[in-house]
């Protein structure tokens, strides 16, 4: 056993965000109760509360420091069966509110493509949904919450109280302080079922075509095939989906049966693969056209039928990069993206593409502003994927866009400071006693001036 | 006596607010369910029952007592027989691991022990067994632990008093099963609960949801003795197969 092996062996044990880049050594303390924090007996000199561990990169990591576990402040605390408001601890899951939500009517107000995501991570990285462009983010359907700071001070927050908190907090990234409780509004709902409908198309012209022609639609969003090339290249299936208006029996639904027990070998993973699974994923549907009526539960979260599947990525695990781009040109950001990822070689296996709106969030960090955004994930291969995040990251900047930090493992604190200039008047808003490791690396060269900062090599590069 | 399993409306927890008691209680929270919880903490007991309230139990008490204090706990089982109307479950959950190093040098940190975790069962047992054969029906569910089928030098006074409980269970059950009454010792294994929230998790460690399942499992099947989760019954098979001579010489 080699001396750095050791070394490793006797330090605390690392943890992993859900893209498993980077692996970081913390303290990991579960909070059971709301009134157990701040701790009493132990001052903690950096801390950061985590809740599921879904959201990508350093977001929810802190080197070294102590991780605060939410998942076991679980408490339902109320709900009025007439309006829809739910209160409950922070570190409920949208996968147990739905459980609870579904059988008397009710649904989520805002969704990501996973349920197993915490409240409290939910506001954290005000998380957006396929309803976006009609429902905004999820911090708008949260009226009120519970904001514990290390001090020991609790404020409660709302629009009109504490509203400077309240809007700090939601897509603060857990930097604020705990969230401790949370009410959100549910929607009603009659039936589980979603009226589907999709439609597959080639280029980006016709994906926004498309995304116009479905304004009414509550959810949009579009797969799209970031390997073909030629007359195929850009192409993908366009997803429109509405509650069903018809009422049916609304039975909760199973936990998932289907694990990925093991790290897949990383090469199974590569260009050819992805190839030949966005082929037949496109050949899938058909005809141009397909209507169906489906369960949300495949609708929503196609992947938390398999546990574990970021194991698919190899033990290496993935990178994941989100942008948002204006539309004033951003088709043309999106083009060289796709142009970028194909000329790297790399192939990124869940291409999402969405049209955000334009209903603002109460968040001061929030990520979403209206404009397209691009999901996308690649598998961690030494300096290729690094190379072609930064270029991604180059061509955001360029097309005033920005980057999601819940997906990031990369970006440099310029870039952060250009796409978040808000983020000196949020630094004073973070709670002295919390930081992330994301948040190290962003805030650190805070006191660069970025007027200054632009004509240096650092973004010179990014007119590539 | 075999009675088929009826679904218990009328609920008594001691120790709600233990893990494993809040993930097993949330399991039975249904419109027809009536609770009656019992443990220190009055914050902490009104947060289990506003989760159990929410999650359509259709009551929810709650009385905050240390039940150390076994004098008091004739006068607290009858308040939760007249409130509940009928009890057809008891759950017992508290419980302390304690500090070994400490009982083993001082006798007050070891009695301590054996009074919470022993004698305080005993006491609230022995009511309860008589009500129930009483009653002619009921459950009544003990958490023991797997530490009470072996002593080892870590956690021996735990695990007597532990130990000394699944005896006193033994006993208690050849008495009342023939009065339709299931007594149900269940052991589990490692929890990821506050009381083993110090000690390295590993893979043997299971969620008080999987523990509270595992309850209800066994509940319903009228077991006598439930491992949980179940790969423990091989586990302390094993253990206890140990001969005391060389088990002693072991660093377990």
């Amino acid at each position: 056993m080699s001396a750095s092996k050791l070394r490793q062996k006797k330090s605390a044990p690392a943890f992993e965000s859900w893209g498993r880049y980077p692996r970081l050594p913390a303290t990991l303390v579960p909070l059971y109760w709301m009134e157990e924090f701040p701790p009493a007996d132990r001052p903690v000199a950096s801390m950061l509360p985590v809740g599921m561990g879904r959201s990508y990169g350093d977001v929810c990591l802190l080197e070294n420091g102590t991780l605060l576990h939410t998942t076991t402040l679980d408490r339902f605390i109320g709900f009025d069966p007439k309006t829809g408001l739910l209160r409950c601890e922070a570190g409920v899951t949208l996968a147990e509110i739905l459980k609870f939500a579904v059988p008397l009517g009710w649904f989520l107000p805002v969704t990501p493509g996973t349920k197993f995501v915490t409240v409290g991570g939910a506001i954290a990285n005000d998380i957006h949904g396929k309803n976006h462009h009609v429902a905004g983010t999820f911090g708008r359907h949260v009226p009120r919450f519970e904001l514990v700071r290390s001090d020991g001070m609790r404020l409660e927050c709302s629009p009109i109280q504490n509203s400077d908190w309240y809007a700090a907090t939601i897509g603060g990234m857990g930097l604020t302080g705990l969230i401790t409780w949370a009410e959100v509004q549910l929607r009603p709902i009659v039936s589980r079922k979603i009226v589907y409908h999709g439609t597959k198309f080639v280029g980006v012209d016709a994906f926004l075509e498309l995304s116009q022609g479905a304004k009414n639609a509550e959810y949009s969003v579009a797969w799209i095939d970031c390997v073909a090339q030629g007359k195929n290249f850009a192409r993908g299936i366009f997803m429109r989906g509405d509650h069903s208006p018809e009422p049916s029996i609304l039975k909760p639904s199973r936990d998932p049966r289907l694990t990925l027990p093991v790290d897949l070998p990383s090469v199974l993973l590569n260009k050819y693969t992805v190839e030949a699974f966005n082929a037949l994923y496109y050949r899938k549907q058909l005809g141009r056209e397909k209507r169906a009526l489906v369960d949300y539960e495949p609708f929503f979260y196609p992947l938390d039928s398999i546990l574990h599947w970021n194991r698919l990525y190899g033990k290496d695990g993935l990178l994941q990069f989100q942008c948002v781009l204006p539309f004033e040109d951003g088709q043309q950001g999106i083009l060289r993206i796709l142009k970028a990822i194909t000329s790297s070689g790399l192939a990124s296996f869940l291409a999402v593409i969405k049209v955000f709106g334009d209903v603002p969030s109460p968040g001061m960090m929030s990520f979403p502003a209206p404009g397209i955004t691009l999901a996308l994930d690649f598998p961690v291969r030494r300096d290729v994927s690094f190379d072609l995040l930064e270029r991604l990251a180059y061509i955001t900047v360029e097309h005033h866009g920005k980057m999601y930090p819940a997906k990031d493992a990369c970006m440099t604190a310029l870039q952060f400071q250009s796409f978040y200039p808000q983020w000196r008047e949020f630094a004073h808003y973070v709670d002295p006693a919390f930081s992330s490791s994301f948040w190290q690396r962003v805030s650190g060269v805070g006191a660069i001036n970025l007027a200054a900062a632009t004509s240096t090599a650092g973004l010179g590069n990014a007119l590539v | 006596m075999y009675k088929p399993y009826k679904r218990p409306t009328g609920i008594l927890v001691l120790g709600a607010t233990s893990s494993i008691a809040m993930a097993f209680s949330r399991l039975l929270a249904r419109p027809d369910t009536h609770f009656f919880l019992v443990a220190r903490n009055p914050r902490k007991l009104n947060s289990v029952a506003s989760d159990l309230l929410t999650r359509g139990a259709a009551s929810v008490v709650v009385h905050a007592m240390d039940l150390d204090e076994t004098p008091l706990h004739p006068a607290m089982l009858s308040e939760a027989a007249a409130s509940l109307g009928n009890i057809d479950l008891a759950l017992i959950a508290h419980g302390v691991l304690g500090i070994q190093e400490e009982a083993q040098a001082h006798y007050e940190a070891a009695s301590a022990i054996l009074t919470t975790n022993f004698l305080s069962p005993v006491s609230l047992v022995t009511w309860l067994a008589n009500y129930f054969e009483g009653t002619r029906q009921g459950t009544l569910a003990v958490i023991s632990s797997v530490a009470g089928d072996r002593g080892r030098k870590s956690n021996y006074l735990y695990g007597a008093s532990k130990g000394g409980l699944n005896i006193f269970l033994n006993g208690v059950r050849n008495r009342i099963d023939r009065a339709g009454v299931q007594v149900l010792t269940i052991r589990p294994g490692f929890v990821a609960t506050p009381m083993t929230a110090h000690l390295p998790q590993g893979p043997l460690f299971a969620t008080p949801t999987a523990v509270a399942h595992g309850i209800l499992r066994a509940m319903q099947t009228r077991r006598d003795i439930a491992y949980v989760p179940g790969f423990w019954a091989a586990i302390m098979f094993v253990i206890r197969a140990i001969p005391e001579a060389i088990f002693k010489n072991l660093d377990l």
